[in-house]
């Protein structure tokens, strides 16, 4: 029997946790795609699921070693789900879950100082280039409103801008965590490994 | 094997990927055999040991596995300079041990 679940999540690392909660009550999930879950019954602490958003493009090459690495470790891939008819297949994005069975003990992707920071680094990344994006596509919306006369589809610009920036502001505040926990970690690094 | 030398501290991690690969091994051994060696203190991270391997690699500290490059599975072994920098490292942290053993003693717990 399986379970569908939508959730949105803005902090991988909180959705990271509700999965493994859901998995430790016996809920294990089997597919994701756009803030779509969907879950098989398992055993109870059956798996032990982490999320990371990969380097490179994960069908590309680079990615290829990488996922044939964690294979190797144990650790498999949980399968993306189709959006809109296959139009847009979550699989294109860097985001990952991984799942592992408990009973090979504590599953951890990044174990070091270092490799956490870069890990964040570039999940910070990701969000303030896309914050950058809608903030220059939201502000040249604006801007072409003082370019014509003022029309009706002026005011289409205005709000497409207004809400751009909004967005951009979304990417913005939902980073912030991150760059707290990087900044967190790279004090830890001056006193230890 | 000069440059060895140039960096300071190995990571645990990295000490311990080295020390492991004086027997040839690949990656799921490698995380199995640290954790051995540490009496299961240091378990490393798929994505940590992955980058350390490629880094170590590069750098010429460790090798692939000859005639396994088809093999799904790659197996490394420590080289030359590899075992020269875990030379350095012990020779530090003898150093280290050593200045602590000297300067602790007599001190109040």
């Amino acid at each position: 029997m399986s379970l569908v679940q939508r959730k949105f999540f803005s902090d991988f690392e909180k959705e990271e946790e509700w999965l493994n909660e859901m998995a430790a009550k016996g809920l294990a999930l089997s597919e994701y795609s756009w803030a779509r879950y969907v879950f098989e019954e398992s055993g109870k602490r059956e798996y032990i699921y982490r999320i990371e958003l990969l380097k490179e493009d994960p069908k590309g090459p680079e990615a290829a070693g990488y996922l044939q690495f964690m294979k190797e470790t144990g650790a498999e891939l949980v399968p993306t789900g189709k959006w809109l008819w296959g139009l847009l297949k979550y699989n294109n994005l860097r985001w990952v879950i991984f799942r592992r069975k408990a009973s090979e003990g504590a599953f951890t992707i990044y174990s070091d100082i270092d490799s956490k920071i870069r890990h964040y680094k570039r999940v910070n990344s990701l969000w303030m280039s896309l914050a950058m994006m809608e903030l220059i596509i939201g502000l040249l919306n604006i801007s072409l409103m003082f370019v014509n006369n003022p029309t009706a589809l002026n005011m289409i610009n205005l709000v497409m801008g207004l809400l751009l920036i909004i967005l951009s502001l979304f990417f913005i505040s939902i980073s912030r965590p991150i760059r707290q926990k990087i900044t967190k970690l790279q004090n830890d690094k001056l006193i230890r490994e | 094997m000069a440059d060895t030398k140039d960096f300071g501290a190995l990571t645990e991690g990295v000490y311990y990927i080295l020390l492991s690969l004086l027997t040839p091994m690949h990656g799921y051994g490698i995380m199995q055999n640290v954790k051995l060696l540490s009496n299961e203190r240091v378990e490393l991270g798929a994505g940590t040991l992955y980058g350390a391997l490629s880094t170590l690699a590069e750098r010429g500290w460790i090798e692939l596995l000859q005639g396994d490059q088809d093999s799904r599975k790659k197996e490394y072994r420590i080289t030359a300079d590899g075992r020269s920098a875990v030379r350095n490292e012990m020779a530090r942290l003898d150093e280290l041990l050593a200045n602590g053993k000297k300067l602790i003693i007599g001190e109040p717990e």
